[in-house]
């Protein structure tokens, strides 16, 4: 019989469609799996309360079990509220890949988003020479920023908690 | 005790998804890209919190009612959200202060709602408020912005402060839902809520050099069902598609 840890595995395939290279594991939205035999009960947390993401990731995890022949539920589960805490350091490793600047702790979090200077770093050179543009960007967790070095616009993932 | 759960769910939803949808008719006529998406961005974050209200609400099978049935398929006076939420879109100012207004009154009234005995709404004010710290703090950066701006925009932000402020007082006219079910833990207290919201909106318009209103008369009925004109234009457009093509799903 499978365990949850094989269901997590089989789960590892299961990305963010808005961020492709981050797995649903690394960005900690999997809260908990019951197996009893072929049924499988996964349980998940909403990033943000509308990302439309959601009914994505709960369409995929379905096909995903269904292929490896399980019968498989899911809920979503709101409490306790995500935190962007739960990304784990291969996930932020990932979103910096990507060109999306990892969340920041609370407190600089804030004076990035305040309009102060180096605190993010670019995700394309490195330098902390960057301004942000928007505190809102192209989804609910991200805010724009552009680099003042390399002139490179790009995504900061927001802090929340 | 689960009808009044009920009411009071779909006022607490109505509130966000009429002025959600009120954002969303900016959509690609925001003043700029940047406030355009960030106006988009906090409907969409309101949208999802008035489906966990709708779905939590549904969950009480009253009468059968679906999450859709609800948002989609009442009338005008069914509809329990404040006048302030319903007003137009005109000149940006009145976007802003609404928008601040409603914010400074959501951000107090989920403090208190993450207290809630009812566990799922405690949990959804929960979620909810961490979204709404973050409109909070555009909608006050914008009042800054546009009462220590400009003579014009100053001027503006000040005449959209003067009409909006009568129709935010209603948003503390409490309903005997709100009243029982505070009795009961359930419901936030608008007393409290409305002392946080007097002081912090005194305090960001004090630092926008605008000035707080003497008035004291609230412009009321929404949350009795009896709405301005706008509602019903609101609704023709809400309402279209489940109108058009009834029981449709995505």
């Amino acid at each position: 019989m499978a365990t949850a840890a094989d269901i997590l595995t089989y789960l590892k395939e299961v990305k963010d469609p808005e961020i492709p290279v981050l797995a649903i594991e690394d960005l900690g939205v999997i809260r908990d799996i019951e197996v009893n035999d072929k049924k499988v009960h996964v349980q998940i947390t909403p990033t943000y309360s509308g990302c439309p993401a959601m009914d994505m990731i709960e369409v995929e995890i379905k096909a995903t079990l269904q292929e490896k022949g399980f019968e498989p539920s899911v809920e979503l589960v709101l409490s306790p509220a995500w935190t962007t805490d739960w990304i784990t350091p291969a996930g932020r490793a990932a979103l910096e890949e990507y060109g999306v600047a990892a969340p920041l702790d609370e407190s600089a979090d804030k004076r990035a988003l305040m309009g102060a200077a180096h605190e993010v770093r670019c995700t394309n050179c490195g330098s902390d020479n960057t301004q942000m543009v928007s505190q809102f960007g192209s989804t609910a967790c991200k805010a724009l920023f552009k680099c003042m070095d390399c002139h490179e616009p790009f995504d900061y993932f927001k802090c929340l908690k | 005790m689960e009808q009044k759960i009920y009411d009071y769910l779909l006022q607490l939803g109505d509130n966000s998804m009429i002025l959600g949808h009120r954002l969303s008719e900016l959509c690609g006529h925001g003043p700029n890209l940047e406030t355009d998406i960030a106006l988009t961005n906090i409907s969409l974050d309101l949208f999802g919190q008035v489906r966990h209200y709708f779905q939590y609400a549904a969950k009480l099978g009253i009468k059968g009612k679906t999450e859709d049935d609800i948002a989609f398929l009442r009338y005008a006076h069914e509809y329990k959200n404040c006048l302030l939420v319903e007003q137009p879109n005109t000149d940006f100012a009145y976007i802003i202060v609404r928008q601040f207004f409603y914010d400074v009154y959501h951000l107090h009234l989920l403090h208190d709602l993450v207290e809630s005995s009812d566990k799922q709404i405690s949990a959804i004010a929960n979620k909810s408020l961490k979204e709404v710290k973050y409109h909070s703090r555009f909608s006050s950066q914008w009042i800054k912005r546009l009462g220590d701006g400009t003579e014009e925009s100053h001027r503006r932000a000040q005449v959209a402060v003067d009409y909006l402020q009568p129709y935010a007082l209603e948003l503390f006219d409490a309903t005997p839902v709100e009243e029982e079910l505070l009795d009961q833990g359930i419901a936030a207290d608008l007393t409290s809520v409305k002392k946080k919201w007097l002081h912090q909106v005194e305090q960001t318009l004090k630092d926008a050099t605008l000035t707080y209103p003497t008035n004291e008369f609230s412009h009321a009925g929404g949350k009795k069902g009896v709405h301005t004109e706008h509602l019903g234009f609101i609704l023709s457009d809400l309402q279209y598609m489940q109108r058009a093509y009834p029981n449709m799903a995505w």
